[in-house]
């Protein structure tokens, strides 16, 4: 049974038409990949799930409740968290203030458990837990937004480039922390420009181009299709 | 030496004023990266309020602020829902003039109602003036009053911003609004807040600024909104504490510079002090550095 289903959804910036009737779904426990180009539209495609934009048409359901009547700030009271492109961690709080706004919709006093549990998964983050966020490196900043997201609880979590901007050794390390959240049961639907570690850590695939969804499949599949290999993976 | 002194309250008095009304300007700005420059009128209006629950419904003293702060919020909130939400994705050059409007009418509207005969504030204030050094230095018990006021409303807002629940979430949503919303923080209602929290510190600010200057008009709000203004700027737009250290600094400026330099020119050198800021310093004393959205 699908827990993300996005059916026909097209979305416009303006006069612009962004997102040209995409479908897709997400199974409970997969991790699903949107691969593509700059400007083929899946930072618009999970920011529109998120509830940050609104589909002009179409329909989108979340574990079978209605998205698209959802306003954005009750999207995460559904059990779903985006990790936004850019990270957008809260700049001038610290790493523990940015953690507890993760959890701004759950219990009071479920939070200083949920922190430890996170400074447990980033040691790094506990090193810092009263440092001001705007002043961490790429990659912890990198880990306090996906820690961020986790704080919600969420079933599925919406990653949005986390490997933008980091060196080898961290865009590794980044996917390593996909792959134990998922093992820890997460669902994980990821856009990404690295298709090659995309791909590797995922189930399932959709090849975005200019608004559309051009190709899907299993994730291995793709890895070896022609097309795919020479348009996103340079060989 | 012991009329500088004197000078020096007069200051910190005027001045803390300023710096409740510009910690409605800068909380605002903070959050909905607008000017808000009816913010001075409301002020205006809060003094109104508090004019004719003593004049004329003979309520004490308390009572009248009280009032006063109630209509203000909720004149706040109303101001922000009807003209600024519907503004929310236009340029800021729309909302700025829309603001402005909003004082204008503000302003009229306290002329069809009050008339535009000066009213003479009531003395809402009652408590005695200390004498220091054998009695050649008194210290009025409104600016007493005026002082501790800004204080614990410093205190107030920096607990509440740094320990609450609400705080933290006007923090969040001042710095990235989308974020914010991805946390689950209601942005609409955070506004909201804000605007309330705001307007109910321009009706302190009102009753406080009248007692000290008791002639009260429809125009009474707009030169220390702008006086204000000035300091939130001054202080860094955007920071409490930079409101208050801006608010507090400009008034004593200008009063030394009243008794000191030139009567006239007082106003003239608040607004030169700032010219000198901005020049020197473009983020304000306490200005937070703007940070590039990559």
């Amino acid at each position: 049974m699908s827990l993300l289903k996005i059916d026909d959804i097209n979305v416009y910036y303006g006069a612009i038409h962004a997102i040209k009737g995409i479908s897709f779904e997400v199974n409970e426990g997969e991790i699903v990949t949107l691969i593509g180009a700059n400007g083929a539209g899946k930072s618009t495609t999970l920011n529109t799930i998120a509830g940050l934009l609104r589909p002009r048409t179409g329909t989108m359901t979340f574990d079978g409740k209605n998205l698209v009547a959802t306003p954005c700030n009750k999207t995460v009271s559904l059990g779903m968290a985006l990790c936004p492109e850019g990270r957008r961690i809260f700049q001038q709080m610290t790493v523990r203030e940015n953690l507890e706004m993760g959890g701004y919709t759950r219990p009071a006093a479920e939070i200083p458990g949920s922190i430890e549990e996170m400074f447990e998964r980033f040691p790094r983050l506990k090193e810092r837990e009263k440092q001001i966020a705007g002043t961490l490196s790429g990659g912890e900043q990198q880990m306090l937004a996906i820690a961020r997201a986790m704080m919600s609880k969420p079933r599925l979590l919406m990653l949005d480039e986390p490997s933008m901007g980091l060196a080898p050794i961290l865009v590794e390390q980044i996917f390593d922390i996909i792959t134990e959240l998922h093992a820890a049961g997460v669902t994980i639907l990821l856009v990404e420009q690295n298709a090659q570690m995309a791909l590797s850590i995922a189930d399932r695939a959709y090849v975005l181009e200019t608004g559309r969804v051009i190709k899907s499949g299993l994730a291995d599949d793709l890895l070896h299709d022609d097309d795919v290999r020479k348009a996103y993976l340079g060989n | 030496m012991i009329s500088l002194l004197s000078h020096l309250m007069n200051g910190l008095s005027l001045g803390s004023v300023y710096a409740i009304i510009a910690l409605g300007y800068t909380m605002v700005y903070g959050i909905a990266k607008m000017l808000n420059f009816a913010h001075g009128d409301v002020i205006m209006i809060g003094a109104y309020i508090s004019f004719c629950a003593i004049h004329y419904w003979n309520l004490p003293p308390a009572l009248a602020l009280v009032a006063a702060m109630a209509v203000c919020t909720v004149l706040g909130i109303v101001i922000e829902r009807l003209a600024y939400k519907p503004l929310r994705q236009a340029t800021s050059l729309a909302v700025l003039i829309t603001a402005i409007g909003m004082s204008y009418l503000l302003q009229n509207s306290a002329l069809l109602i009050w008339g535009s005969n000066t009213k003479s504030f009531p003395d809402m204030i009652n408590v005695p003036a200390i004498s220091l050094l054998g009695g050649e230095l008194i210290i009025k018990g409104e600016a007493i009053v005026t002082i501790l006021a800004c204080v614990v409303i410093m205190i107030a807002l920096t607990l509440f911003t740094s320990r609450t629940k609400m705080g933290k979430a006007m923090r969040g949503v001042s710095e990235d609004k989308g974020a914010a919303e991805l946390m689950g923080i209601n942005v609409n209602l955070t506004i909201s807040v804000t605007f309330a929290i705001g307007s109910a510190l321009a009706a302190i600010a009102g009753v406080l600024l009248c007692t000290a200057y008791p002639a009260l008009t429809p125009t009474t709000g707009s030169m220390p909104g702008i006086k204000a203004f000035t300091a939130a700027v001054f202080g860094g737009i955007g920071s409490i504490p930079g409101a208050m250290v801006g608010g507090i600094l400009l008034g004593v400026i200008e009063i030394l510079g009243k008794a000191y330099i030139s009567m006239e020119l007082g106003d003239a050198f608040v607004f030169a002090v700032l010219i000198i800021v901005l020049l020197v310093k473009p983020t304000g004393l306490l200005g937070k550095k703007i940070h590039e959205k990559v």
